[in-house]
């Protein structure tokens, strides 16, 4: 247990960081993000602006600050989503099997063979843009690998000896499944939280990349990446800056969610 | 025999879930479709004229089963922004968005999987735990990050390739593959970290097992264990792992495109979603899922004839 606990102290280390500066940008800023400023137009990194200026001269540490906040908003909200409804529909179906867990199973294998980038993608266009849509598109993509994942543990849960016994106590079946067997299967849930966090990162930056789903006053961290790129021989510090912070905080997500999984071992 | 039908229904199953599912998606918006065409200051008349003409007046259950049966006479429908038909705008963006593929599934192949042996036979050595992070790195970039990078660096300062100037194919094989050759790449990286991951994983699991020691103790030397048994039980999962890797390519290569202004199936999608153009989307989306049921599918074949355990399954019959 103690020879791979570095994985998730990195992890757990960078994502602190990461996630303080992206709360941080939720109250502050250096510069208005917003703010165009003829004087410092496309100038590089300085100890002033510390990610250098765009075009406008607008602030770009700025911008990714707030840009991040939208992008974790969104994948935030898709994990919650996700989980809740995976988990509540894993336990019913693993837990009580049947016509109906064999049926939405059968469906679930058959569209999780579909990349669920793709289907969002639909989904996106036909709820509109806007990020509170985004958020509602990929959390429901993602639902079946939650609950798949949720039914293997509850259907292996059901007959174990402690639900034997909690059932012979004559707990309530909400009860079992919530309160009993929830909780020991929390680690699994843990470890595909992580793989969920970072591919919602993924999806909602590429997604905001192709500008689907998104309005341009809410410039996520892909929406400024593909900005970034037409003005890539002026200022690449533009692309690189926006880039970092979606690396770094799919990087500490990631390590912590294999320093979980090595722990388990 | 029971099981490849089995598999083979489950497939279906994927295509006309995936093809109901746009379809249905589709139809909740395609009502506009004709105000977008006209503008909104047509005629009720002519409105009315319009979705006669592209069908929108049935009821969605018949418009499905009309779509399908011209899909499956190779009939998809006009598009609603080219007003061509949807098959030609397919088969002139097919060439790109295939050879993009094939050429970002070789890189993984070549890569991926003698670094995956190489590392599980050095487990513990340097160039494993380098190679563990580098590859938990290169899993947290984006491809199309990595896309730009390349578009920089190799565009910008090195020269190597004119960024959005996409060579045809009768410019020259060279300058075709040598421009595609940095999308692929792009797409290809996390998937070789997840592919070395994923066979290190298999090759450790598989020496754990009883008959290596059995093996080491009848006096053979570890590489020829290696090489000659537990190589051979790994395929399997890697056969199959590197099937889905392909279908799953298809995706990547949506984004990747845009960022190489690459004129494939993946723009057209995008285009297509972008100004609700239903016919494109509905073949296009329909067109992967068949790809993806053809990658399962061949990789679960190949896996059964590598494995001949695989098919004694299932009542002792196949």
């Amino acid at each position: 247990m103690k020879k791979h606990s570095h994985f998730l102290i990195a992890g757990l280390v960078l994502s602190a960081l990461v996630f303080a500066f992206i709360i941080l940008g939720w109250f502050w800023t250096p510069f208005d993000p917003m703010k165009m400023n003829g004087a410092v137009r496309e100038s590089a990194p300085s100890l002033e602006h510390l990610m250098g200026t765009d075009k406008f001269g607008r602030d770009i540490l700025s911008r990714v600050m707030k840009g991040s906040g939208f992008t974790l908003f969104v994948a935030l909200g898709t994990v919650l989503i996700g989980t809740v409804a995976g988990t509540v529909i894993g336990a019913l179906t693993g837990y009580f099997g049947g016509w109906l867990d064999e049926a939405l199973m059968r469906i679930g294998d058959a569209l999780s063979a579909f990349p669920s980038f793709l289907m969002a993608l639909v989904l996106v266009s036909v709820f509109g843009a806007g990020r509170n849509h985004l958020l509602l598109a990929l959390g429901i993509v993602f639902i079946p690998s939650y609950a798949r994942i949720v039914r293997t543990e509850f259907a292996r849960a059901r007959n174990q000896n402690y639900v034997k016994s909690a059932k012979l106590m004559g707990a309530s079946t909400a009860r079992i499944l919530f309160i009993h067997i929830l909780p020991n299967i929390w680690p699994v849930l843990l470890s595909a939280i992580t793989i969920g966090f970072n591919n919602a990162v993924l999806a909602e930056a590429a997604m905001s990349y192709l500008g689907i789903g998104v309005s341009p006053d809410e410039a996520s961290l892909g929406y400024m990446l593909s900005d970034s790129q037409s003005y890539l021989a002026v200022t690449p510090w533009y692309a690189l800056g926006s880039g970092l912070v979606i690396i770094l905080l799919i990087l500490g997500v990631g390590l912590i969610g294999e320093g979980l999984k090595r722990r388990d071992l | 025999m029971r099981y490849t039908a089995k598999k083979i229904g489950t497939l279906v199953l994927t295509m006309v879930l995936v093809s109901l599912f746009v379809f249905l998606a589709f139809s909740l918006l395609s009502g506009d479709a004709a105000t977008r065409m006209l503008g909104t200051e047509a005629t009720p008349e002519r409105l009315e004229a319009l979705r006669a003409e592209l069908g929108l007046d049935k009821p969605m259950g018949v418009r499905y089963v009309k779509w399908l049966g011209a899909l499956l006479r190779g009939d998809m429908g006009t598009s609603y922004q080219y007003r061509l038909p949807v098959a030609q705008l397919i088969g002139e963006r097919l060439r790109p968005t295939l050879t993009l593929t094939l050429m970002a599934f070789a890189l993984i192949v070549v890569v991926s999987i003698p670094l995956g042996v190489v590392t599980a036979k050095y487990a513990g050595g340097f160039l494993d735990r380098t190679s563990t992070v580098l590859g938990q790195f290169l899993m947290s970039v984006p491809p199309f990050f990595t896309g730009i990078l390349f578009t920089y660096i190799f565009g910008l300062v090195l020269h190597t390739f004119v960024p959005g100037a996409f060579p045809q194919w009768e410019d020259g094989a060279g300058r075709y593959f040598g421009y595609l050759f940095f999308p692929a790449l792009s797409i290809a990286l996390p998937r070789i970290a997840m592919t070395v991951r994923m066979l290190h994983g298999c090759i450790l699991d598989e020496a754990q097992k009883d008959y290596v020691r059995t093996s080491m103790s009848r006096g053979r030397s570890r590489g020829n264990i290696l090489y000659v048994h537990v190589l051979k039980n790994t395929l399997v999962p890697l056969v199959t792992f590197l099937a889905m890797t392909m279908a799953e390519l298809v995706a990547g290569s949506v984004i990747i495109e845009q960022v190489f202004s690459v004129p494939g199936v993946g723009r057209l999608l995008i285009s297509g979603i972008a100004n609700r153009d239903a016919p494109v989307v509905q073949a296009v989306v329909t067109l992967v899922s068949f790809w993806v049921v053809v990658c399962n599918l061949a990789g679960d074949l190949i896996g059964r004839r590598i494995d001949p355990r695989l098919r004694t399954g299932e009542g002792g019959r196949s």
